[in-house]
């Protein structure tokens, strides 16, 4: 059967079963809507947390980026994963305890201000917006190539799915669907790895296969290691080696940074934060923060090997091919424009990181533009150079050199000629991933807008009827919005999203940290920090990504701080600004006081604050 | 705790970014690994999963001890 077939037959099973577990989960009241009425065993939220968690970022561009960065690509791995252990250790069980909806819940209660809470629900907003455009644009991907629709469809089927299950099931639809949606997607990234690890390597685990000998066969009967080939074949292209450190602008002061940044805005994200809430008891809470890890792990742990597999073939399939013979799946992928290949006239592909390299992709070039490009190419070869343009100077400095990251893990099954099946399989799970954490988005936004904003601050005397329909049309508004971007997606998606990271760990982290942690922190110091550390984060950001400021050096680092690294400086700004201020204004009120004492105490660890008892509820 | 953060913090950032470089001489025994790779890639991450392991024993363990205390001096009080 042909991989289109398949892709139908496990898409459409799979989109069947989340609209059935939707169906039989459906719910009536706030409390369900918004946190599974508390009813959420450990393990299975540790699942849907990791579901909700991994991203299409994860699922599909994660293992792309290691590939083509290598060592460096760790930041990821490491800032990711780094950041949950603050969250499982710091805030989650302290929040659980607490017991209300929302993170701007937490910021406007603790901080005893409607300011504050403002502050929060703008952050949680953005943060949130910018996540779901990220998911749709790999929905886009995945069905542009797979089902052969268009983008456009393929965007509004996505949006329909999720706007059914996510409505008729709030909170507890959506948990019970990531549970499932867990285990499409790790199922759909861990069979290729194994079985391309067995191929290459003959070990299956793929974590092992990656640092193991590859196959005799593979090496012109040599022992040699995969680890060790990469980093040859990698040299005598002219890239750096695979496992160098620091290579490039990726100087240690910049790994450390952008993993630090990544760590702490992963620690303040409103969407895993809130999952937190849906369990029974802080006890509860503690394990599921460490189930979640465990299940996050299995993809993170196996990520880096995929990475360096499909770099192996990447570069194995295509260099000294000609155009017969160059691999099925490059032909498959060339119509999609994320790898092109831009002739120098010899009929040989070669992929490398010098001038030579004719490996290309089109970004956000437009179809006529990049026919007229490839015209103009032709003509330049035909006529020895007298005519025409090499399409190869105009795309590298277009900054369009080698193929785009999105492809790697779902070309990789494909490059390694596994069954038909297996690759629609992968697909399945690309969409399981995004879908997973875009309904874990809309409801931030649906809970950020109709509770925080609409409840706790315009109208506190809306029933439970009025919020549960508001928070349901905020859902349909954020999906169109989601869905818009999905279809025409604002070419610097991934330097917003650094920005989202940025902005969470200067605003959220600290505010959360500081509101547990002492008691003296009042209202003025927190929201004047809050605003230090999001502006200064934006204004660097905006400055570097947009207006191309040349980052900061501080006379210290040669290379100038990446602006994802920059939520750090923002964040101690943050604190600096909070702590600075805080012995200038009085504490906060003994009501409040008596709250984070609450928070913090660990007696009666069976019997979190009920939300119907909660103060103020 | 803060003896797990700091375990947080040497074998994310410490092994994974700081002496990476230095790390990166040795390989990992048994495998083609280069050890600051692998912390970078591989070690970090198993070394995250135990800390919060690790983290939710003692923590459970207290909260149960603080409880059963709290219930002691209650039932003392009744009588």
């Amino acid at each position: 059967m042909s991989i289109g077939l398949w892709t139908v037959i496990f898409v459409g099973g799979s989109f069947a079963l989340y609209l059935t577990i939707a169906w039989w989960a459906r719910v009536r009241d706030t409390k369900g809507f918004y946190v599974a009425g508390q009813g959420v065993p450990a393990a299975a939220n540790g699942m849907a947390t990791a579901a909700d968690w991994m991203s299409a970022a994860s699922f599909i561009s994660m293992a792309g980026l290691i590939s083509t960065m290598g060592y460096a690509g760790g930041v990821y791995l490491m800032g990711w994963t780094g950041g949950y252990v603050l969250l499982a250790l710091m805030l989650a069980p302290y929040l659980r305890k607490f017991g209300h909806f929302t993170v701007p819940d937490f910021v406007g209660d603790r901080y005893d201000s409607n300011v504050a809470r403002l502050v929060a629900v703008i952050c949680a907003l953005f943060v949130s917006f910018t996540y779901v455009a990220g998911q749709m644009r790999g929905v886009g991907v995945v069905f542009s190539r797979f089902i052969e629709v268009d983008v456009t469809t393929g965007v509004v089927i996505g949006m329909a799915i999720v706007f059914v299950y996510a409505t008729l099931g709030g909170m507890k639809g959506i948990t019970w669907t990531q549970v499932a949606q867990y285990w499409v997607l790790i199922t759909a990234f861990l069979i290729p790895a194994i079985a391309i690890s067995i191929m290459l390597t003959g070990a299956a685990v793929p974590s092992v296969g990656l640092g193991a000998n590859l196959r005799p066969e593979l090496a012109d009967g040599q022992v040699v290691s995969l680890l060790g080939k990469l980093d040859q074949i990698q040299t005598d292209l002219g890239f750096s080696r695979y496992t160098e450190a620091f290579t490039g602008s990726w100087d240690k002061v910049n790994v450390f940074f952008v993993a630090l940044a990544l760590m702490l805005g992963t620690a303040g994200l409103p969407h895993v934060i809130v999952r937190f809430y849906t369990v029974k008891t802080v006890k509860a809470a503690r394990w599921s923060g460490f189930w979640a890890l465990l299940f996050i792990a299995l993809l993170y742990v196996t990520a880096p090997a995929t990475a360096a597999f499909a770099r192996y073939f990447m570069i194995e399939s295509l260099n000294g091919k000609t155009a017969e013979q160059l691999p099925s799946w490059f032909h498959n992928w060339e119509k999609t424009g994320l790898i092109l290949w831009v002739d120098n006239g010899d009929g040989v592909v070669r992929y490398s990181a010098g001038a030579d390299n004719e490996i290309f992709r089109s970004g956000t070039l437009s179809g006529t533009e990049l026919s007229s490009l490839m015209v103009a190419n032709q003509q330049w070869i035909d006529s020895g150079g007298a005519e025409g343009a090499d399409a190869r100077l105009v795309l590298r400095e277009k900054k369009l050199s080698g193929p785009d990251m999105d492809i790697i893990v779902l070309a990789t099954p494909e490059m390694a000629q596994l069954s038909n099946w297996i690759i629609a399989f992968v697909a399945a799970g690309g969409l399981a991933a995004a879908l997973s954490t875009a309904s874990g988005l809309l409801l931030v936004i649906s809970s950020s807008v109709a509770h925080d904003l609409y409840y706790r601050v315009l109208n506190p005397k809306a029933t439970e009827q009025q919020r549960l329909l508001l928070g349901r049309a905020v859902i349909g508004v954020a999906v169109v919005i989601a869905g818009i971007f999905g279809i025409y997606p604002p070419g610097f998606v991934s330097q917003v999203v650094a920005f989202a990271f940025g902005l969470a760990a200067a605003s959220f982290f600290p505010a959360i940290v500081l509101g547990i942690f002492t008691k003296r922190v009042g209202t003025v110091p927190a929201i004047c920090g809050m605003l230090a550390g999001i502006g200064f984060t934006s204004w660097y950001i905006i400055a570097c990504v947009f207006f191309g400021m040349a980052p900061w050096n501080f006379g210290i680092f040669p290379a100038g701080i990446n602006p994802q690294g920059i939520g750090v400086i923002g964040m101690a700004l943050n604190l600096a600004v909070t702590l600075g201020l805080t012995p200038l204004f009085p504490p906060p009120s003994a009501k409040v006081q008596e709250m984070v004492d609450s928070v913090r105490e660990p007696e009666d660890a069976g019997a979190a604050v009920e939300i119907e008892t909660a103060p103020e509820h | 705790m803060a003896v797990l953060l700091s375990v947080w913090f040497v074998a994310g950032l410490g092994c994974g970014v700081l002496w990476a470089d230095w790390l990166n001489q040795y390989t990992l025994p048994g495998t083609a690994f280069p050890l600051g790779f692998w912390f970078a890639q591989q070690g970090s991450i198993v070394v995250f999963v135990a800390v919060i392991l690790v983290y939710c024993v003692l923590m459970n363990r207290l909260d149960r001890k603080h409880h059963n205390e709290l219930v002691e001096i209650r039932r003392k009080e009744g009588r």
